[in-house]
């Protein structure tokens, strides 16, 4: 049996392209949280907002933009891993698990699909944002911007595999929503510069691997950041890593 | 060749024996069913040889590979078709087909040729390009069916293949359940609760009760193990009755249930007017009704579990209520 079997990742990729391009709601309600934050934010609250740290002076609409990428990136990521449970509620799972074909591969599969959907809207998000005034400092930024989304995807992606394996069915769902994806987005610096955290929050910002993720999509976007490109970059990485073994481990121990 | 070995085969849940100390094989080419009552256990094996489930004990091989050792073996020479749907409803009757080719690894120039056969033979053909969540239950089975059968799997399980659907496309399965056992030489191991579909297609069957199985052996041996016809007759009393009848020599076996008092007697049609004769004014019951009939593979079950398919699914359900809840939830 091969290692890396790409028929079967081909086919669990384009299985995820055919669901994602069949259901609009699906393409429309993925655009339209980051929108609201967006526009609420930057209009309704940007005007009065007055950034510290190594953002002074920076617009509140510059700040956001990558923050709200990075926000996007987190959530569909998280959901599209965590969709091995609608795949175990449907049934659908079952013939995945039965085919001849190593687990990694189809972790792989689908890893390839949660993050080209990503991907898509991470751009379109982009997109918008330029008609909103967003301004980014030369061509090379949208390169390495790309390459921090890919980061950022491929760890929650195998973040949410992993919890997905582990549960039993969707009913877990909401919870990892509330106490894993919220407090790891709103302790990112997404919305709001770190520096003045109380010191305890800012231990829990630095563990929390989205940081770097929108640290590093700043650093590409807009020329601000934190940390060196590259720390960011080595600790995505890392995380990368972990996630997808850990994603694939569990993935193969799963019964239904 | 044996197509499947089970050596002293377990499953424990948390405070349940699902399978206990199980042990059959099937020989090449078979049709074996599994036969009892909705959480028998029947489904547990299944899982257990599709290497979806890890056995608490014991060793199972199919096509001799064994399922914990060699679970990658095992896929590549099994297809199943599963009790519950496995399809994705928001691909098309075809692309639900064409994932599975290419999960299976079948070259480009197979694949469409298969697709087309397959369809051809389910019926599915001028359904093949409409989304799978707008077909009826028994459109799914048969895609379903279809998808098994596309790799050209050495043995091939059905779990109740044909649970919940109407009689016509019930008969139409099993027609094409024998064709591909006899042209393509598939060995099929299926499970059923529905007494007439183990008798029609199996050469072989083991009843299964409680995790455990209880007899095994052709349909037709089990159905002699009972001895001739069984004539069914409903009294008023019938504890009297069978006090009257017990000492006849022509009896083999006398039986009870509820009101139904069964006898199994040879030549059934020649001992009904005896029953008649019985002065039953004087035992104290009348005969409210006969009847007479060959016996079934349910009358096998009955006499060799003292109960009807079910009443046991009640008593099961009711000892288990997890696995009464999961049913509902499939």
């Amino acid at each position: 049996m091969k290692l890396i079997n790409y028929s079967a990742i081909y086919v669990m990729w384009m299985r995820e392209m055919k669901r994602f391009l069949r259901s609009k709601s699906r393409i429309i309600g993925t655009l339209a949280i980051p929108m609201f934050f967006l526009l609420s934010l930057s209009f309704g609250i940007g005007p009065s907002v007055n950034l510290g740290g190594i953002a002074k002076g920076v617009r509140y609409l510059d700040f956001l933009v990558p923050g709200i990428i990075g926000m996007n990136m987190l959530f569909s990521s998280m959901f599209g891993g965590l969709s091995v449970l609608w795949d175990k509620e449907f049934g659908f799972l079952k013939e995945i698990l039965v085919a001849p074909v190593r687990r990694s591969s189809i972790v792989l599969g689908r890893i390839s699909g949660a993050l080209t959907t990503t991907l898509i809207q991470g751009v379109l998000i982009l997109i918008i944002s330029f008609a909103l005034g967003f301004k980014i400092v030369n061509a090379f930024s949208l390169v390495s911007a790309i390459i921090f989304m890919i980061l950022i995807c491929i760890g929650f992606i195998g973040a949410g595999i992993a919890f997905a394996s582990i549960l039993s069915d969707t009913q877990g769902f909401s919870l990892i929503t509330q106490f894993i994806v919220f407090p790891i987005f709103l302790l990112s610096g997404a919305l709001f510069p770190l520096a003045n955290l109380p010191g305890w929050i800012k231990w829990l910002s630095m563990i929390d691997p989205l940081t770097y993720g929108i640290d590093g999509l700043r650093g590409s976007l807009i020329g601000i950041s934190q940390f060196y490109p590259l720390l960011d970059f080595s600790v995505l990485l890392v995380f990368d890593f972990l996630m997808v073994f850990l994603g694939t481990w569990l993935f193969s121990k799963t019964e239904v | 060749m044996q197509a499947i070995e089970i050596t002293k085969l377990t499953k424990n849940f948390k405070n349940t024996k699902a399978v206990d100390d199980i042990s059959f094989s099937v020989v090449e080419g078979e049709i074996f069913g599994l036969l009892g009552p909705n959480g028998a256990g029947k489904t547990t094996i299944i899982k257990m040889l599709t290497t979806l489930l890890k056995p608490t004990s014991g060793e199972a091989k199919v096509w001799g590979n064994d399922v914990i050792r060699q679970r990658d073996e095992v896929r590549n020479c099994m297809g199943i078709v599963f009790q519950e749907p496995a399809l994705d409803n928001n691909l098309t009757g075809y692309e639900n087909l064409d994932f599975h080719t290419r999960l299976y690894g079948l070259k480009k120039e197979l694949r469409e040729k298969r697709i087309t056969e397959v369809l051809d033979l389910v019926e599915l053909q001028d359904k093949a390009n409409v989304l799978v969540k707008n077909y009826s239950g028994g459109m799914q089975r048969r895609l379903e069916i279809a998808r098994g059968l596309m790799h050209y799997p050495k043995v091939l399980f059905l779990d109740e293949p044909t649970l919940g659907l109407d009689t016509q496309t019930r008969r139409h399965i099993w027609e094409y359940i024998l064709m591909l056992n006899r042209k393509e030489k598939t060995t099929i191991i299926l499970t059923t609760h529905y007494m007439e579909e183990a008798d029609y297609l199996c050469q072989r069957v083991a009843i299964i009760d409680f995790g455990k199985i209880i007899i095994q052996d052709t349909p037709k041996n089990l159905k002699d193990l009972l001895g001739g016809d069984v004539i069914s007759i409903e009294v008023t009393q019938p504890e009297k009755a069978m006090i009257s009848m017990k000492d006849m020599p022509w009896i083999k076996k006398i039986s009870r249930h509820n009101d139904i008092i069964d006898l199994n007697v040879e030549q059934g049609e020649t001992k009904i007017p005896l029953l008649v004769k019985i002065d039953q004014e004087q035992a104290g019951f009348s005969i409210k009704s006969i009847s007479l009939r060959k016996p079934t593979l349910e009358d096998v079950f009955l006499n060799f579990t003292g109960k009807t398919i079910r009443e046991s699914e009640t008593n099961q359900n009711f000892g288990n209520k997890g696995m009464a809840r999961r049913h509902h939830q499939g």
